[in-house]
């Protein structure tokens, strides 16, 4: 049986397509045999952030058409092991996308992978449902600034109503924050909210902060997921953030400036 | 606390701005997600008939359900304008 994991936020453009590409790269170097689905049919991105945009043939809506079979479909990643893509269609209406359909399609995916990961579009309509529907856990991509916030307390409300666990009556939905985009020598200034006030705000555990950085931007202009960026703090904190899904016990890091000034080195001792 | 936090700490920061107004919207919203579907019909519905009697606003009706283990209780809560008793 497969642990299915929502990468979702409400909000678009907070990171949840470099999200989706880090924390299915780093799950599959690990060892655990990986798929990624890209749910934003009509927009699909995932394909360009992980370098397989000219291998597309076929796609998840050919699929559950039945157009096309899963291993036709999936695409095989190149630099790591055990990592599959299911692109989402370019040219299909959102509806394409059946809670029966994405049920078959994420069925047969389990018999053979260990994690599905499920990349949402954003909003709360229907596609951004379906990509949540089926999820044991939930990744809620925030950026510290108040639509973000406010919108991640909305996919919250979703996931405790409307997922197939809660519908059944079972477990809830395994909640986890990941901050992005942030910036600690403005938090120190004031001037952004802090990783603090954020899961004082949204009541969940927080498995990750991820600094705003230009490496970030770098890696998708390549099509290289971030976490393939060792020496990158970027990089370095998806890896940290993939070992505590998977358990682990890491200290959080690049939460503080680095850098400190000489006056901020004089008062601060 | 450092020298400069203590300096800091006499103003206002923008990012104390956001999460004050953060918690009391998301507090308000999550106050209305558990709310079953018929109650903005409701009301719409008892604004209107008190509106047949007394001129209030939009705003001067809340209706909430509050849910405890045993029953739910309809809370209606209606504001009068102060001069509204006679006409």
């Amino acid at each position: 049986m497969a642990r299915i994991i929502v990468v979702t936020s409400g909000k678009g453009g907070v990171g949840k397509t470099t999200t989706s590409a880090s924390i299915s790269t780093g799950l599959a170097r690990r060892g655990h045999k990986t798929v990624v689905i890209d749910f934003d049919v009509g927009l699909r991105n995932l394909d360009l952030i992980m370098n397989c945009e000219r291998r597309v043939v076929y796609d998840f809506v050919n699929v559950i058409q039945g157009d096309a079979t899963l291993n036709q479909a999936l695409i095989r990643d190149k630099r790591v092991e055990s990592l599959y893509i299911l692109p989402a269609s370019q040219t299909r209406e959102k509806e394409a996308l059946t809670k029966d359909g994405v049920e078959a399609v994420i069925n047969e995916l389990s018999e053979t992978f260990d994690y599905i990961v499920c990349d949402s579009p954003a909003g709360i309509e229907h596609g951004a449902q379906m990509a949540l529907y089926y999820a044991d856990e939930a990744i809620v991509v925030t950026n510290p600034e108040v639509s973000s916030v406010r919108d991640s307390d909305r996919i919250l409300g979703i996931l405790q109503s409307k997922s197939r666990r809660a519908e059944m009556g079972q477990d809830p939905v395994k909640e986890h924050l990941l901050l992005t985009r942030y910036d600690p020598i403005r938090v120190e200034k004031g001037e952004m909210l802090s990783v603090g006030d954020v899961e004082e705000i949204l009541a969940i555990p927080l498995l990750g902060v991820i600094p705003e950085s230009q490496v970030v931007l770098n890696a998708s202009n390549q099509g290289t997921p971030v976490i393939l960026e060792d020496e990158s703090d970027a990089g370095q904190a998806y890896d940290d953030a993939v070992a505590r899904l998977l358990g682990e016990e890491r200290e959080h890091r690049f939460m503080t400036a680095q850098k400190k000034g000489f006056f901020a080195r004089m008062f601060k001792g | 606390m450092s020298f400069l936090d203590y300096f800091r700490s006499k103003k206002t920061t923008s990012a104390n701005v956001a999460k004050e107004r953060l918690q009391i919207i998301v507090a308000h919203e999550r106050g209305q997600r558990d709310q079953p579907d018929y109650l903005p019909q409701l009301q719409a519905e008892l604004l209107a008939v008190i509106r047949k009697y007394v001129q209030i606003d939009d705003d001067m009706v809340q209706v909430e359900v509050d849910r405890n283990d045993s029953c739910s209780v309809l809370e209606l809560n209606v504001t009068l304008p102060e001069h509204s008793h006679s006409h």
